[in-house]
């Protein structure tokens, strides 16, 4: 593909369709809403067609852009994508795109909230694509501020939700971290002399104006945050819970993946040896996500908050993959993010369904539903069983990878991570026997399944999902061109 | 078709029949046709398992050369896909698509009706599938995915009425107890992934492998023995063996037919599968060995006694199936490769015609309480008669099949373990004792009433275990399409025992091939007539007991329950506490309330409360910064500014 810069244009496509809402008459929402679908279709098939283009015998980061922008900082705009982050890239689009479908009946300010999604899928594909340190970090922030909006303007309202203080929560955690990041990137900035995340990588970083390990270590905070790592977690169930369904998508399908990203490519990949040092800390406090996360999953009686907590435990794999610092664990770390990415996406979608439809998530206020929605019980049922890493969907593929990984290297620790798959069926099993299973209740008589365009970004996504989990070489193959560079820096 | 195709095929065509329930005929309602798709594809794969069994039996070493293809190859982890067929293979082949054939055609009998038809036979479609991809595969990591397939058509299958809040609780105890066996198998999967490089069943078996698995330590213990342990793990869960066996019970709550193909026959054989297919690994760690054989023992002696006092006839089957699978367990601990199999074969046929004949009972009784059956001879005489050869075959009467294989268990354990010896003789009378009391007390005596007058009982009009039964004004028998499988299955039930006579031991020269023998010691037990002359005696007394007491009533069974203060049939009408132990005192208390209320407040007023009280804080100090100016660039002004001081001053000190 030669040409355009296709790789700006894939990430500046939706600011520039948010612009476009702008300017479409508010009478007219669906219009609205058409011209986002629209965009986001086209962004994914962008990033359809680069995911086909991509070499993934080539180890070379592809499909480069790169100018000069702040010359006498050596700041440069740079974007390109290699195996590590073009799996991301399509997750993003896949799931901006559903998500656009996913808001349908958002018929408050509509205007705005597009943009917003818009907005905000640039700034996560801009993360994903920049390869400047000053660029990556105006990305992560370009996200905040529609995130914010988003919880707060289209959130959960009291008394049923408290969407300022999710939202606000959001923002603080998140710019606390980032605040930590900074620090991190001006001492990478004054050891190196550049902000080109290639050549730091390829800099000598043993003798850095701050201690390595500091720099390692502010910058982790920022990605743990993110991912997010205990105890840094609590913002992610207020803010799932209070988030209208489409951001929680978002917020559970691709920005948490920013945070495992961030790890793989800016600490890992800049300091491999404070890596091997910190390794067991880094296991331990997967263990600790994986478990503490399932535990306190169990008692949850709300369908968000507990499909939020559940996510704290499985993002524990993808720092547990991390962990390990060997090729089997990185790819299941990475596989694990693009899989938890669709499954979460998908139960987090289909929450939304079941509480438009029952206006409760309460799961002891539910019971029966499978009668009355069948097609949404079934795919929350597949949902389920991918999320517990049931074998030929996507979830076992990368949990079985980071087990594999790290079992030679942190016997004990896979072995109480691997626990966690025994309490993740008991949670997802209990869920689905008290929400969808038993007799039908007479106050959900007039409840209906899904239509068909809900059922859209459910097929796609449970198809996603079995595909990967049947052949996840269409995804492993690409993710090894990427892994290779951090691999040979590790030795 | 070359032979490797026809093998596949075993695959495909059942799994045909559940795409095409699925995409086309739809799983939601009652397609007519849902139910021919299932038995054609399976019919299409016992067809291709008898040209398979054929074509093995044709090559010298009784094992079919297939190739394999890579799946997935990251760094040194190679996962491949591939099929193994040899005698073993063949044999199982054949049970689990004869007896699923037999089943798929009941079920049409069975399931008439019901508004979930087409859904039942695209789940029993997906089983078949599996359950044959677990039995082809030819890598253990393969054999564990379709091992979690068959326990999710498992958990679908006892769910299949989620209606009912039983059935719905069953099947996730079914789920979560079986995936607590399960994570020992996937352990047991990352050791030999890590110890031995392969996940392939057969490259485990070379010396080389087994010295590097020997060689290997942890906690003082081989790598070798703990593999083996993992996989036992897992076996247990899946074979319901104790202390995992609380869900088997349990699972009685899905449609009958399905209790006799995976309940009985074919998926909880699984376990037992596993353990003898790795038993050239499991040989060479004595401590896994004796763990298996111990637990097997144990396993059949308990389970029989909890069989005595059930009263509902699928949990008298239900228990007896856990002790059933304890007998082949023990003959594998102590190396009875040709045994346990023998006996998991012969078990398979008299088992699920048993189930079946249960589900054929209460089809016309509308109940499974044996309290309201009784006196259905007359009214059921195919259905009686069937049943009571299996039960014979069950009770271990010569000459029937379950004769043969029981009394090969039983030389082998007295060749091995005296101790072990005795637990095997004790269940032999328990076996006889059961499952005659289920005899008499539903096919003599008079009738005592069936659904009708259990929903009387019980205070309310609320079917019982049953959901479709016809409640039982008038008794007949089964239609034909369920009293046919009942007659087929009959005869391999009374047979199926001659493939290994002690004169001719067919089925032993075929396991035992040269392929097998190369890596498997043999502990081939003569048969002993003195032996046999006992434990048929012994069968014959449990029967005589269960006559004295359910049939002349000589013995009273109240008196029985009372003795002793009541105390032994309380402790196994509950189960030896068990259900007690693991539902509310572990996971109810312990892990719910206790462990993860712990966690939860902690999480909610620990790490939560901080950062709120963080948050307080902060936002006194923003509240006074506001007055200055807005927003949040202060923020990121303050960490610019104090992250360059930090930084000039670290770079000026290391200057």
């Amino acid at each position: 593909m030669t040409g355009l810069p296709w790789l700006s244009v894939l990430v500046f496509l939706p600011v520039a369709g948010a612009l476009l809402l702008a300017l479409l008459p508010a009478q007219r929402p669906l219009l609205v809403k058409q011209a986002a679908a629209v965009i986001t279709l086209l962004d994914l098939l962008l990033a359809g067609m680069l995911w086909t283009a991509f070499d993934a015998s080539s180890t070379a980061i592809q499909f480069v852009h790169q100018a000069p922008w702040v010359p006498p900082l050596k700041i440069t705009y740079y974007l390109g994508v290699d195996g590590l982050s073009l799996p991301l890239v399509l997750l993003t689009a896949l799931l901006g795109f559903l998500a656009v479908l996913v808001s349908w009946n958002i018929n408050h300010r509509v205007k705005l909230y597009f943009a917003l999604l818009l907005v905000l899928q640039t700034g996560v594909l801009g993360v994903f694509t920049a390869l400047d340190f000053v660029l990556f970090f105006l990305f992560w922030e370009v996200e905040l501020l529609p995130m914010y909006l988003l919880i707060a303007i289209w959130g959960s309202p009291p008394p049923l939700g408290r969407r300022e203080y999710s939202a606000m929560k959001f923002l603080i955690y998140t710019i606390l971290g980032s605040a930590f990041m900074l620090v991190g990137l001006l001492a990478l900035y004054f050891s190196t002399g550049t902000f080109n995340l290639v050549d730091m990588a390829r800099a000598d970083l043993r003798n850095t104006a701050v201690p390595a390990t500091l720099i390692f270590w502010l910058i982790f905070f920022a990605f743990a945050v993110k991912l997010p790592v205990f105890p840094f977690h609590t913002w992610l169930p207020d803010a799932h819970t209070d988030a209208p369904t489409a951001v929680s998508v978002i917020l559970a399908g691709v920005l948490l993946k920013m945070g495992g990203y961030g790890m793989l490519r800016i600490c890992v990949s800049l300091f491999p040896q404070v890596a091997y040092t910190w390794a067991p800390t880094l296991a331990l406090l997967a263990v600790v996500n994986v478990l503490y996360g399932a535990l306190v999953t169990l008692r949850q009686g709300d369908l968000k908050r507990l499909i939020a907590y559940s996510s704290v435990s499985h993002m524990g794999y993808v720092l547990l993959g991390i962990a390990a610092l060997g090729e089997v664990g990185l790819t299941g770390a990475v596989l694990q993010m693009v899989t938890h990415g669709t499954i979460t996406g998908l139960l987090f979608a289909l929450v939304g369904l079941v509480y438009d439809k029952t206006h409760t998530r309460q799961i002891p206020e539910l019971g029966g539903l499978a009668h009355r929605m069948p097609f949404i019980a079934t795919v929350f049922m597949i949902a389920g069983l991918a999320s517990l890493g049931l074998p030929t969907m996507s979830g076992f593929a990368s949990e079985f990878l980071v087990f594999v990984g790290t079992f030679p290297v942190f016997g004990w620790y896979t072995l109480l991570g691997a626990s966690g798959i025994v309490l993740t069926a008991g949670y997802i099993l209990w869920m689905l026997e008290r929400s969808f299973f038993r007799g039908p209740l007479a106050r959900f008589d007039h409840v209906g399944d899904a239509t068909l365009l809900e059922r859209v970004p459910l097929v796609v996504l449970v198809a996603t999902i079995m595909i990967v989990g049947l052949w996840p070489r269409a995804v492993t193959d690409v993710i090894r061109a990427g892994l290779q560079p951090i691999l040979s820096r590790l030795g | 078709m070359t032979t490797e195709q026809i093998v596949w095929s075993i695959f495909f065509s059942p799994l045909a029949a559940f795409l095409l329930i699925c995409f086309v005929l739809r799983p939601a309602g009652a397609h007519g046709l849902a139910g021919l798709a299932t038995i054609v594809g399976v019919a299409g794969a016992l067809g291709a398992s008898v040209v398979t069994f054929l074509n093995v039996l044709a090559v010298p070493g009784h094992e079919l050369p297939l190739a394999d293809y890579p799946w997935l190859t990251i760094g040194d982890l190679r996962l491949h896909l591939g099929l193994a067929v040899d005698s073993l293979t063949s044999v199982m082949l054949l049970v689990v698509t004869s007896v699923s054939l037999l089943v798929q055609v009941y079920s049409l009998g069975y399931m008439a009706g019901d508004t979930g038809y087409s859904r039942y036979y695209a789940y029993m479609a997906l089983f078949t599938t599996s359950m044959l991809g677990l039995v082809l595969a030819d890598n253990l990591l393969q054999l564990y995915v379709f091992w979690e397939l068959v326990g999710l058509c498992s958990y679908l299958l006892i769910g299949f009425w989620f209606h009912r809040p039983a059935a719905a609780a069953a099947a996730k105890k079914a789920f979560v107890v079986t995936r607590f066996g399960d994570l020992g198998f996937l352990l047991a999967l990352l050791a030999l992934a890590s110890v031995a490089g392969t996940l392939t069943i057969n490259e485990l078996f070379t010396e080389h492998k087994v010295a590097a698995l020997v060689g290997a330590s942890f906690l003082g213990v081989t790598a070798l023995t703990w593999v083996a342990l993992g996989l036992f793990a897992g076996a247990a869960g899946k074979s319901a063996q104790f202390p995992l066996h609380v869900w088997l019970p349990d699972a009685m709550e899905g449609p009958t037919p399905v209790s006799a193909l995976i309940h009985a026959a074919t998926m909880v054989a699984a376990g037992v599968y596993l353990v003898g297919r790795m038993l050239p690994l499991f040989q060479h760690a004595p401590a896994a060995m004796a763990v298996v054989a111990s637990t097997g023992a144990v396993t059949a002696l308990m389970a029989a006694t909890m069989g005595l006092v059930a009263t509902d006839i699928k949990r008298v089957m239900a228990y007896s199936t856990v002790s059933q699978l304890g007998y082949m367990m023990l003959a594998l601990g102590l190396g009875g490769y040709v045994a346990a199999f023998f006996h998991l074969m012969n078990h398979a046929f008299f088992k699920a015609l048993l189930f079946l004949g249960a589900g054929s009972v209460s089809h016309t009784t509308g109940t499974f309480d044996m309290r309201y059956m009784g006196g259905l001879r007359r009214a059921m005489p195919v259905t009686f008669w069937t049943v009571l050869l299996a039960s014979l075959s069950l009770a271990g009467i010569p000459p029937l099949s379950g004769f043969w294989s029981k009394d090969e268990i039983l030389a082998t354990a007295l060749a091995a373990s005296p101790g072990l010896f005795w637990l095997a003789m004790a269940t032999v009378l328990l076996t006889a004792f059961y499952v005659f009391r289920m005899l008499l007390l539903t096919f003599t005596g008079e009738y005592r009433g069936g659904g009708a007058a259990e929903a009387a009982a019980n205070g309310d009009a609320a079917q019982g275990a049953d959901a479709h039964g016809h409640g039982g004004v008038r008794l007949h028998e089964s239609p034909s399409v369920m009293a046919l499988p009942l007659v087929m299955l009959a005869a391999p039930a009374v047979l199926s025992g001659l493939v290994n006579l002690p004169t001719i031991p067919a089925l032993d020269d075929f396991l035992m091939s040269r392929t097998v023998r190369e890596t498997l010691e043999a502990h081939h037990v003569a048969f002993n007539p003195l032996l046999a002359a006992f434990s048929t005696g012994m069968a014959l007394l449990g029967i005589a007991l269960a006559w004295l007491v359910y049939g002349v009533k000589a013995l009273r069974a109240d008196s029985l329950g009372s003795a002793l203060g009541g105390l032994p049939y309380r402790m196994l009408y509950h189960k030896y506490g068990l259900d007690f132990l693991y539902e509310k005192v572990l996971v109810g208390s312990l892990l719910y309330t206790v462990v993860c209320g712990l966690f939860a407040a902690l999480d909610r007023y620990v790490v939560d409360g901080l950062v709120n009280g963080a948050g307080q804080l902060t936002r006194g100090l923003g509240r006074g910064l506001r007055r200055v100016e807005t927003g949040q660039v202060q923020a990121y002004g303050l960490a610019i500014f104090l992250g360059v001081v930090v930084i000039t001053a670290v770079a000026i000190v290391r200057g």
